[in-house]
This record gives C-alpha cells, sequence and structure tokens, in this order.
C-alpha cells in the first residue's frame, strides 16, 4: 500500500538560509592568535604581575635584605636587650618569620586579584 | 645513654616510613605516578611534603650545632633558607607549575626547544643533586654513632637502604604521604623536648648565653650573640653573598622544583609556597635556641662535636630516663630529616637520569628504579671518598651552585622572551663552571683568611652577577629561539588555567 501523502518537507526560516557569519572574535582567540590585541592582554598581565614581584622583592630587600647593613653601621645595637635577648637576636631568630609570611600572603592575595581581572577583561566584557 | 632507645627510635622511622610508602603504593601504578603523583596533591599536603623534604639534617642538627660553635651569625641561614621561598614564590612558583614540565631540564626544553639546554640543566641537577646528597650521608653516619655508638658507615648504609627501598617501592606518591608525616614527626621531636628544656633552664634561674660573664673557650656572650663578626674577617660581604645564595638557591634545587609539578594549578602551586613558608619558620624558630642553651649547658662541645648538641642536651639538662625518651624523640626526628631530603633528592635526580639516560635501554617504571640505585650509589660512595666537611658547608655550596645556574634560567627564563637559548647555555655553564671551582677549592684546600678565602667560601656574590650577564649578553647577539613558539609558552606561563587558550 503506498502512501497518499507527499513526503515531508523541512521548513526553515528565511535567516538560516543566509550564509553564516564568523563567529566574533574572542580575546582568547586573539591571544592564541597572537595578534597585538591579544598582545595587549598577555602583556598587561605580565606587567602587573612583573610590577608586583619586583614590589614585593623590594619590601623583603628592605626589611631582611637591609639587616646586615643595619647591624654593621650600628655594632652597638647588641647592648639593647628584649626580654633579656640582645635585639639582632630578637630579630633574627623570630621576628623575620612572620614578616616572610606576611609578606607571602599579601602578595598571593595581589597575585591572584590580577588574575581574576584578566580572566574578566578576556571573558566578561 | 641507654643505647636501645637510640635503636628503638631509628627502627621505628624507618618502619614507619616503609609502611607509608607501601600504603602509597596501592595508588600508584603508572609512570607518572611514579614521578610525580599524578599532580593530584593538594596544597596542604603539598607543602608538607616540600617542607619534610626540605629540612634536612643541616637544618635539625646543623643549625643547633653552628648557632652553638658561631653564635648569632649563623642564624642568617634559617633565615636564608625560609626567604628563598618567598623569592621563588613571586618569581617562579605559578609559571613554573604553568610550563607543564616535569623536571628543570623538562623546563629548559619546552622553553627554549634546545637538546643542549636541556642537556645542560641535566647534568647540572645531577651535580646539584649529589653535592646534597653527600653531607646528607655523611651527617647520618655522625649523628647515629653519637646515639647508638655503630660506625658512620653503618649510619649511612641504614639511610640508603631505606631511601632505596621506599623509592623503588612507591616513587614520589608514596614520597608524598612519607615526607608530610616526616615534617610533622621533625616539629614534634624537635619543640617537644624544648618545652621541657626551657622549664629547666628557667629553674635554673634562667641566665641569658648572651650574658658577658658567660665565657666559651675565650668568647663572651656580646661575641658569641653578634649577628655578624665572629668567623672570617669581612663579616659583611659574606653574609650578604649567603643570602643571595639562599635567597635563589632555594628555587634552582632539584628536590624542591619537582614538588611544584604536583600542584593541581598555578593557583594551587602559589597557596603552597605560602604554606610552606608557615611551616618552616614554625620550624626554624627552634634549633637555634638548643644552640643557645647549648652554650649554657653543654658548652664542651663548643669545638669539636657542636653537631650533637640537640641529641646531647635531654642528657645534660634533664637525664635518667626522661631524659633517654627525649633522646630518642630528637633521634627519631634527626633520622627522618637524612630520609625525607635523601628521598626528594633520590626522586630528583633519578627522574632526570632516568629521562635522560636510562630510558634508552629500558622503559617506563624499570628506568626509573635502575635510575634510582644509581642516583643513591654514587653520593654514598663519594661520601667515604670525600673529606669529612661540615653539612652546612656542603649545603650552602650548592645553593650557592643552584643560585648561580638555574636562578638565571629560571627567573629571566620566565619574564624574559630575549632570553635565548645560546644564551641560557652561556649562563648556566659559566655560573655552573665558577661555583664549580669554588666547590672543588673548598673541597681540597683549608684556607686561613683574607679577601680571596672570603669570596671561595660564599661564591654566589660574584658567581650569580657574571652569570647573569652572561646570559644577557650571549642572548643580546644570539639568534632568539622560534618567536611563536616562546611566546605561545609566555602565554601559557602566566595566564590562569580557567582562561580557554589553546595550551599544547
Amino acid at each position: 500500500m503506498s502512501d497518499p501523502r507527499p513526503p515531508r518537507v523541512r521548513v526553515t526560516g528565511p535567516h538560516a538560509a543566509r550564509p553564516r557569519l564568523r563567529p566574533r572574535p574572542t580575546v582568547a582567540s586573539e591571544i592564541d592568535a597572537q595578534s597585538d590585541l591579544g598582545e595587549i592582554y598577555v602583556q598587561g598581565l605580565l606587567r602587573a604581575q612583573l610590577r608586583l614581584a619586583v614590589r614585593t622583592l623590594f619590601w623583603l630587600i628592605t626589611t631582611v635584605g637591609l639587616l646586615p647593613l643595619v647591624f654593621w653601621l650600628l655594632p652597638g645595637i647588641g647592648d639593647h636587650r628584649i626580654a633579656g635577648m640582645p635585639v639582632p637576636w630578637v630579630v633574627l631568630a623570630f621576628a623575620c618569620y612572620p614578616v616572610l609570611v606576611v609578606l607571602a600572603w599579601r602578595y598571593v592575595r595581589a597575585a591572584e586579584r590580577r588574575e581574576a581581572d584578566f580572566v574578566a577583561a578576556v571573558e566578561g566584557r | 645513654m641507654n643505647v636501645g632507645y637510640g635503636i628503638g627510635a631509628v627502627v621505628l622511622v624507618s618502619i614507619a616510613t616503609l609502611a607509608i610508602g607501601t600504603w602509597g603504593l596501592r595508588i600508584s601504578r603508572t609512570t607518572s605516578d611514579f614521578f610525580v603523583a599524578s599532580r593530584s596533591v593538594r596544597p596542604g599536603l603539598n607543602a608538607g611534603a616540600i617542607s619534610g623534604e626540605y629540612l634536612s639534617g643541616a637544618s635539625f642538627l646543623g643549625v643547633g650545632g653552628l648557632v652553638l660553635a658561631f653564635g648569632g651569625e649563623m642564624l642568617w641561614y634559617p633565615v636564608g633558607w625560609t626567604a628563598g621561598y618567598l623569592v621563588l614564590l613571586v618569581l617562579v612558583a605559578a609559571p613554573l607549575r604553568r610550563s607543564g614540565a616535569y623536571t628543570l631540564p623538562d623546563f629548559a626544553e619546552a622553553r627554549f626547544s634546545s637538546r643542549r639546554v636541556r642537556a645542560i640543566s641535566s647534568v647540572l641537577v645531577v651535580a646539584i643533586g649529589w653535592l646534597y646528597l653527600l653531607p646528607q650521608f655523611q651527617a647520618a653516619g655522625v649523628a647515629l654513632r653519637t646515639v647508638t655508638g655503630i660506625p658512620p658507615w653503618a649510619g649511612a648504609l641504614i639511610v640508603a637502604v631505606v631511601v632505596l627501598a621506599n623509592v623503588l617501592a612507591g616513587g614520589m606518591r608514596s614520597i608524598t604521604f612519607v615526607q608530610v608525616f616526616q615534617y610533622w614527626l621533625k616539629l614534634t621531636a624537635l619543640a617537644l623536648p624544648l618545652v621541657f628544656l626551657v622549664i629547666v633552664w628557667v629553674g635554673d634561674g634562667a641566665t641569658s648565653p648572651a650574658d658577658a660573664r658567660v665565657v666559651v673557650d675565650g668568647v663572651t656572650g656580646a661575641d658569641w650573640a653578634d649577628p655578624l663578626a665572629v668567623t672570617g674577617d669581612h663579616p659583611l660581604y659574606t653574609t650578604y653573598s649567603l643570602m643571595l645564595a639562599t635567597f635563589l638557591g632555594t628555587m634552582g634545587l632539584p628536590h624542591v622544583v619537582v614538588r611544584y609539578y604536583t600542584n593541581r594549578d598555578g593557583r594551587a602551586a602559589r597557596k603552597t609556597t605560602l604554606i610552606v613558608l608557615a611551616l618552616l619558620g614554625a620550624f626554624y624558630v627552634l634549633p637555634p635556641v638548643y644552640g643557645a642553651l647549648g652554650r649554657l649547658y653543654a658548652p664542651d662541645l663548643a669545638g669539636s662535636a657542636a653537631d650533637s648538641v640537640v641529641l646531647e642536651l635531654p642528657q645534660r639538662m634533664i637525664g635518667g630516663i626522661g631524659g633517654d625518651l627525649l633522646t630518642a624523640l630528637l633521634t627519631a626526628g634527626a633520622f627522618a630529616a637524612f630520609l625525607a631530603t635523601s628521598s626528594g633528592l633520590t626522586v630528583a635526580v633519578a627522574g632526570v637520569v632516568s629521562q635522560d639516560v636510562t630510558s634508552r635501554r629500558v622503559s617506563g617504571v624499570a628506568s626509573f628504579r635502575f635510575a634510582a640505585v644509581i642516583a643513591v650509589v654514587v653520593p654514598f660512595l663519594l661520601a667515604f671518598a670525600a673529606r669529612d666537611l661540615a653539612v652546612a658547608t656542603v649545603v650552602g655550596l650548592a645553593f650557592a651552585m643552584a643560585a648561580a645556574t638555574f636562578a638565571p634560567l629560571l627567573v629571566l627564563g620566565i619574564w624574559w622572551r630575549g632570553l635565548t637559548p645560546a644564551g641560557a647555555a652561556a649562563g648556566m655553564l659559566v655560573g655552573g663552571a665558577l661555583t664549580g671551582y669554588a666547590v672543588v677549592d673548598n673541597l681540597v684546600s683549608e684556607r686561613a683568611g683574607g679577601w680571596w678565602a672570603a669570596l671561595i667560601e660564599q661564591p654566589a656574590a660574584w658567581a650569580v652577577p657574571i652569570s647573569v650577564a652572561t646570559m644577557v649578553l650571549v642572548s643580546r647577539f644570539t639568534p632568539a629561539a622560534d618567536p611563536v613558539q616562546v611566546n605561545r609558552l609566555m602565554v601559557r606561563l602566566h595566564t590562569p588555567e580557567d582562561v580557554a587558550l589553546d595550551r599544547t
């Protein structure tokens, strides 16, 4: 028995018949293609992170890094005592470590903030 | 003291180490597991493992001994060993993880696409690894003789065998758990006896070791406490050179770097480093206190046997069964220190040897196991060929060598696109040759003083700038590697993983 109904025809809107527009380039694809625009985004992140790293190292040098010079210029500093201990001992044996942890903690927070900004710039828009 | 307690402590730590290693074995199956625990170690665990691995015999026994013998000047060592992680954190931690390489030679190859740079890095990893392993074996022998009376070679042999058994059984995965355990063991073993020792000290009237009336070997309390003056005649140079070596050298130590690949991503690598800084800080406030108490209660050790002060103090200050038990705990901690550092170095050196040498003959896990045997046996034999040196001296030279070779490679490689393969190779060769010369000179001859002695003892202050200058200058005059590929790697090193980029 043959079917009298005509074969199915796909009904489509006129828009789909038009040639597809190329997808709008994303920042990620610009970066992958190493275009000038992608380069600007990457350079921005790199510079921001490097500035942050240099700033943290600057604080390391001005705290722990200057200690030998301070002790060298002020030899009498050992005569001062805190809780019975010479000041250089309090600084070197105990006080240095919390300073290092605080510098590291502040760095990690700032570095993650810069990365979050970068992600927002690349994906958000 | 009762020798039985010391032997018991060593046996217990060995059994615990092997047991945790075997427990880790059940989840370690592939070659990737062996090398880097399949990159699934949480920051807390990873930080415990890095700290456990990093705190060697030089930290556990050596710092106390150095402080007893030389005083405040030696406090720069633990400060530098900790601050090195801050420098590592800000300059290399996240990019290193994002580079996706297993080892330092892998990083060199990824960045420069050059077999030659890779080969130079491999040789340096093995050199630094062995330079660091050698004093571990020597010191383990001496420490075990102090508490158990066995000859030094036997103590070193025990460490070598336990390390090898553990690495052969499980590789990095088992090492992770073992080293987390060993960090907490070391911290407990150092902190708990100290509580009792300080109570005794306060009961005795709490005399300050820096008191002017406390004179040991003709050195007054004030001179001993001075952070610059005692040894050498160029203390400012020596201190700054040591600072440079420890600040920069940490990032170039093969057993430290290999652990960064076990982080899940770059953010986890940063978090891990932050926790490491806290864990190391908590540990390093302890050993100098032993050294300071030793000046009051064990001044006779200052001359010749300073390294044993940490193990001796409970006997001198408390005595009896309490002293014996505390000494046993300290022995356990010291033995854990030797095992942890040696295991980490063995895995790092074996990883490189296996990838670059033995894998051409045998494949995968078998190659790694074969390489591990080579990695342990060579420095073990060298430990008996070389003359006896202070642990901290040799470890300090290993730091200087890492600071003059891998530190510039990593920092310039990560932050400067202009570093060329030829520049990297030249800088590493020059830095390696200069610090290598200093190492040999130190091993062979003993110098009385003067500028030359200071320069050779602490080579970092001149070797690092020369190495960096060589890298920059040679890079200016040689062709770059494929710039498209270098740019692509730079993107991968510095962008967070959650941005959907082409990371191949």
